[in-house]
């Protein structure tokens, strides 16, 4: 038996032992999956609305009810003045509101234009864009019938335009977060279990041990691993299951493939938990390294919420350091689009570098360590 | 009064003599604070399109060029090809194709009405919705300013009747759309809580491992000394976390500060015993620094994720909404944003911060006598 069989076999034992550790490790992901699944969302199919109307009458109430019947949009409020907005805002408890003017039904019968504000919270400008978009487009809508009911209206032309969503039809927004959401939970668990291993390693003397053995550096960084590898993969399969069948997420592409691409994602997060513990000296400082650069860097520069197109330029190439970034772009595109490895090469490629330059500077530090 | 500024004191020459960790606790997060801040924006710029103009008459040029003076949208391709633009879409690198037909002119002419293809990319997600609506907005604005020709031996119908209803939009709050608004103080809270939770769950849990916890034990400070002297220096920090973002986020961000800052530090002030509360109630349920931060890990996970910070809470599975309510990063996120930027007062934000208050107030509580018992 050679010394790595050795190495493997201890760690194996290490992870063996403590049961419920590696239930916990194998389980989390697929708790926080489901959590996060069920929660990071940005569709929005209830507004809550405030109305401002001066001078009720039929006119007014029919456009409301033009309103609450697209059936996104629920009145919560009916205040006589503008200035009655501010504290409906400011608790939340609307999110946008339409303003009638005085004589909007005047106007309107006079065939003068009648004025009407529509204001909406834009604290979350995206929310507040789409808000925007969906009452203009319930205005519209009652200005182009009543236009057909008057027939002999202007010369005015329309362009429709039909829109064809490609890849998630439906807009289901866990089609999208899922994927991403995956790629988020593996990495953080991942790195976390190299990281602890080697370093508890350093703080109980034992680290000595292993780098007086006939151990090579290689060999050591691969015994730690290894065994990980196999406890980050069962942890993908189950992901892969439950979003399979908990969120309905379609596989389209070759789930041979998928699995593939998630090894060595898994892969590459290992090592970066190496690398960290090579570097620090103790669980703590590992710990606090992994939380820090993992967290809000990996939810915010991966482009799981937030598009990497949209940053900066700048933000755009630190990204590049993130497999997190790439793997995202592999797991939607194996999933939504049933792309092949045609088109993904350029990501995995810098998945496979990635961790190749992590795993050898991980082996560097040990062998300086040596010295 | 003596003993709990002594053993705080020790907790200050702690974090201050390690270097790593100082460096760890101020400098990373408000780094973290000016560069992630950039990141989290739906924001759409230069988004690639494609075009495809089968048709190639004035009225399909019109369309094009009002596409490419919109600023929003980049086109990088017009080859009128649909495998083009399949294959564009696959390999991600558009986000929208417009397919212009072969009759639209034609059929505008002849009927008033035409279409527009719009293959939108689904897989950008919520840049996907934007992107198509201010494509439908150019449409519509090109087609409102073209009248139709006069058909011969059609009705005469020249000249556009005057809009039947004005509508005015407003968008409060942050009428320049800007992200960063919105990001920087959510950004901040998420910081304080990690910091604030982190730090005083694994600081006790060191003591635990190292032994020194029995030391304390059999000292004559009592249990309350202990508590308030080991979270003190913490809580602390959580503050002067809160007034460095904030400089930061006015001076770099230029973020509006539109109600009261004694407000928001009041509010932080209890939000941060919350967050040093909830470390102290795991370094109680905990018997090592490692399990210490996984625990932590996952509560504070979970706490940023469904808190509203990142994906707004409207969006949330119903039932997902529910639980938030439990969820104290939620209440201080919302209210940060209120007071920063709706300006919200004392009777606007009250409902989350007694919310607050008695989180707050359990979480000591719990923490408390969770710690008894271990150390009993």
């Amino acid at each position: 038996m050679t010394a790595l069989q050795g190495l493997l076999r201890k760690e194996v034992f290490h992870i063996r032992r403590d049961r419920r550790t590696a239930t916990v490790l194998v389980a989390l992901p697929v708790v926080q999956v489901l959590l996060f699944g069920s929660a990071i969302r940005t569709d929005v199919d209830d507004v809550r609305l405030a109305v401002v109307d001066p001078a009720p009458n039929h006119v007014t109430l029919a456009f409301r009810n033009r309103f609450t019947a697209a059936g996104v949009f629920r009145i919560v409020a009916v205040v006589p003045r503008t200035e009655d907005l501010d504290p409906l805002f400011q608790t939340g408890t609307a999110q946008q509101a339409i303003v009638f003017s005085h004589d909007f039904a005047v106007d309107l019968g006079r065939g003068a234009p009648a004025r009407l504000l529509l204001i909406t919270d834009a604290t979350e400008p995206n929310t507040g864009s789409l808000l925007q978009a969906y009452a203009e487009a319930v205005v519209n809508q009652w200005a182009s019938e009543s236009d057909r009911a008057g027939s002999l209206g202007p010369a005015r032309i329309s362009i429709v335009p039909q829109i064809r969503l490609r890849f998630n039809p439906t807009r289901a927004s866990s089609n999208l977060f899922v994927p991403g959401l995956m790629a988020f939970v593996l990495t953080i668990i991942c790195a976390l279990m190299t990281a602890i291993s080697l370093t508890r390693e350093k703080e109980t003397g034992t680290m000595e041990a292993l780098l007086v053995s006939p151990l090579r550096p290689w060999e050591i960084i691969a015994g730690k691993v290894l065994p990980y590898l196999a406890v980050g993969f069962a942890s993908l399969l189950l992901v892969l299951v439950e979003a399979r069948f908990v969120f309905a997420v379609p596989v389209r592409g070759s789930v041979l493939l998928l699995l593939a691409e998630g090894l060595l994602y898994v892969l590459v997060s290992l090592a970066f938990g190496i690398l960290i513990s090579a570097r620090t000296s103790s669980q703590r400082l590992a710990m606090m390294g992994v939380f820090l650069t993992t967290l809000l860097p990996n939810v915010l520069l991966s482009g799981f919420i937030f598009p990497v197109e949209s940053m900066p330029a700048v933000l755009q190439w630190i990204s590049f350091i993130f497999p997190g970034r790439w793997f995202v772009v592999i797991a939607r595109g194996i999933m939504l689009k049933g792309v092949g490895v045609e088109y993904l090469w350029r990501e995995t490629l810098y998945i496979a570098l990635l961790a190749t330059v992590l795993l050898a500077a991980s082996v560097r530090s040990f062998r300086e360590r040596l010295e | 009064m003596r003993r709990i500024l002594f053993l705080a004191q020790a907790e200050v020459l702690h974090i201050v003599r390690d270097r790593i960790l100082l460096a760890q606790t101020l400098l990373v997060p408000m780094v973290q604070l000016i560069i992630l801040s950039n990141a989290a924006t739906f924001e759409i710029r230069n988004t690639p399109i494609q075009i495809v103009d089968f048709d190639r008459t004035s009225a399909s040029r019109g369309v094009v060029n009002r596409l490419a003076a919109n600023g929003h949208f980049q086109i990088v391709d017009t080859t009128p090809s649909l495998a083009r633009v399949e294959e564009r879409l696959l390999d991600g690198s558009i986000t929208m194709a417009v397919v212009i037909p072969r009759d639209f002119e034609q059929s505008l002419v002849k009927t008033g009405l035409a279409s527009v293809q719009l293959s939108v990319n689904g897989e950008k997600g919520s840049a996907a919705g934007i992107v198509q609506a201010y494509a439908t907005r150019v449409l519509k604005q090109y087609a409102a300013g073209v009248t139709r020709p006069a058909q011969p031996g059609g009705p005469d119908r020249l000249g556009a009747a005057p809009p039947r209803i004005d509508v005015r939009m407003r968008s409060r709050y942050n009428p320049t759309l800007n992200y960063k608004y919105y990001m920087v103080p959510g950004i901040l809270v998420a910081l304080m809580t990690i910091i604030g939770s982190l730090l005083s769950a694994q600081n006790i849990a060191r003591e635990k491992e190292l032994g020194t916890l029995e030391q304390l034990n059999v000292t004559p400070i009592t249990r309350g000394q202990f508590i308030i002297a080991k979270l003190l220096p913490f809580w602390v920090l959580g503050l002067i976390e809160l007034s460095l973002g904030l400089l930061i986020g006015t001076l770099v961000f230029g973020i509006p500060v539109r109600g009261s800052l004694p407000l928001l530090y009041a509010v932080a002030a209890v939000y941060l015993a919350v967050a040093v509360g909830i470390g102290l109630w795991i370094s109680a349920l905990v018997d090592t620094q490692q399990q210490a931060m996984f625990v932590t890990f996952f509560i504070v996970n979970i706490y940023l994720l469904m808190s509203g910070l990142f994906t707004p809470i409207d969006s949330m599975a119903p039932w997902v909404q529910t639980v938030t309510f439990i969820n104290p990063v939620r209440h201080f996120v919302a209210i940060s944003r209120a007071i920063l930027m709706k300006g919200a007062g004392p009777a606007e934000i009250a409902e989350p911060f007694l919310i607050l208050i008695g989180t707050a107030a359990l979480v000591l509580f719990v923490a408390v006598q969770q710690y008894r018992k271990r150390a009993a």
